[in-house]
């Protein structure tokens, strides 16, 4: 499903992490751990192919669905206006399963605007079963859900590595998944100034 | 692709989404200008070309920087560009969904507002023709500035300086045509129309190109 070679990723053309080499077949979840500023959602933006590697290759043979720290949730929007935006996006259907999955069918006909913190998230990872993409790439998706959330997601990731789906997902915490791990501190770039502007100057 | 034009036009109509703000503050800087310049109708007559489209110019400026920079803020810039939606189709459809709040509405106000500044009878038709060939320019080259600016703090102000220039082109034909009427008016809409539909054509790629470096 992803296979990632040598990898080099950057922020801000400063390289973070280096020599990241790794595969998931599918119905595999990888789980990156590391402290802040490791470089998690550096790599996950690159794997999702918002920004280019410094160096290396990322092969993916399914698309990839990404989620970000921010739930890309429409205030303005009920619950329902804003999935089946995504859902037009990427051609599917919301149906009532998918609402029910992530427990929204009561907050369905909400503004998002009055949803709390965690309902939101929900209504934001909710997004992810409604691409019908096969990699999931997911930014720390259980910041600000309860335990009960918790488990009902990491079921929903169980459900879509079944069906033969994968995931590489950012965490601290442990979701209760089956899952392999890297630690991505074994992979902090050396100090560089490789692609710095200063460099040049 | 229809989703993400149907999600702004709801979310413009919507409380807070800035409909009508475009609209109102035209109405505002039309009714003003008597009150600076003076209630001599001649002088309105022969300004009213050049204040409508003035108007209409810095009407459609005033909602460019929402443009991208709350789907920035929210995060769906990013969800989105990692869609299957290419994001020179979403910057053709914000332009579109800009023009349908902003140019089209102007452009059907614009004929009363005109009665307020002594426009010349034969230069109605003119004002809306040119208003109509002209905003569509406005508002592309609008998504190209806010495409520019998006992820910057005060990026509104810069917006502003970036764009304007660009719109001297369109105002001056635009008023040009107004002015002129059927004496020559067809040649400045022509001229207009042009630089239109250059924009259509190019500036989408040039949006989602900055787009893409923006959200590096």
């Amino acid at each position: 499903m992803l296979r990632v070679r040598d990898l080099t990723v950057a922020r801000g053309g400063l390289a973070v992490l280096e020599g990241l080499t790794f595969a998931v077949a599918p119905g595999e979840a990888l789980v990156l751990s590391g402290p802040n500023g490791v470089g998690k959602t550096t790599l996950l933006r690159t794997l999702a192919g918002l920004q280019p590697p410094l160096a290396g290759e990322i092969e993916a043979t399914g698309q990839a669905a990404y989620a970000s720290h921010a739930d890309g949730v429409k205030g303005q929007l009920t619950v329902a206006e804003n999935l089946r935006f995504w859902a037009g996006i990427y051609g599917t259907r919301l149906t009532d399963d998918v609402l029910a999955a992530f427990a929204l069918a009561d907050l369905a006909d909400r503004p998002a605007r009055t949803l709390s913190a965690g309902q939101l998230r929900r209504t934001g990872l909710a997004r992810l079963a409604l691409t019908g993409r096969p990699l999931w790439l997911l930014d720390e998706p259980t910041v600000s859900l309860d335990a009960e959330s918790v488990a009902l997601f990491a079921g929903q990731v169980r459900r879509h590595l079944a069906t033969g789906g994968a995931a590489v997902i950012a965490s601290h915490i442990d979701i209760g998944l089956d899952a392999l791990r890297l630690d991505l501190r074994a992979y902090v770039a050396t100090e560089t100034a490789t692609g710095r502007d200063e460099a040049f100057l | 692709m229809r989703a993400l034009l149907l999600r702004d036009l709801r979310i413009a109509t919507r409380a807070g989404g800035g409909f009508g703000l475009g609209l109102a503050f035209f109405l505002i800087v039309v009714v003003l200008v008597p009150f600076g310049v003076g209630a001599e109708t001649a002088t309105l007559r022969l300004i009213a070309p050049g204040i409508l489209w003035v108007g209409a110019l810095l009407a459609a400026l005033l909602t460019l920087d929402r443009l991208f920079a709350l789907d920035w803020e929210d995060g769906s810039l990013a969800l989105i560009a990692t869609s299957p939606a290419p994001l020179e189709g979403v910057a053709l459809l914000k332009a579109l969904a800009h023009w349908l709040t902003t140019g089209l509405p102007l452009t059907l106000a614009a004929p009363l507002l005109g009665v307020l500044l002594n426009l010349a009878p034969e230069a109605y038709p003119w004002l809306v023709a040119s208003l109509l060939v002209g905003t569509p320019a406005l508002s592309v080259i609008g998504t190209f500035g806010a495409a520019l600016t998006v992820g910057l703090r005060r990026g509104g102000l810069l917006l502003s300086l970036l764009v304007l220039p660009l719109y001297v082109p369109t105002l001056i034909f635009g008023a040009e045509a107004v002015r002129r009427g059927a004496d020559g008016g067809a040649t400045a809409l022509a001229l207009m129309g042009g630089i239109t539909l250059g924009a259509l054509a190019l500036l989408p790629f040039a949006a989602a190109a900055a787009l893409r470096v923006n959200l590096r």
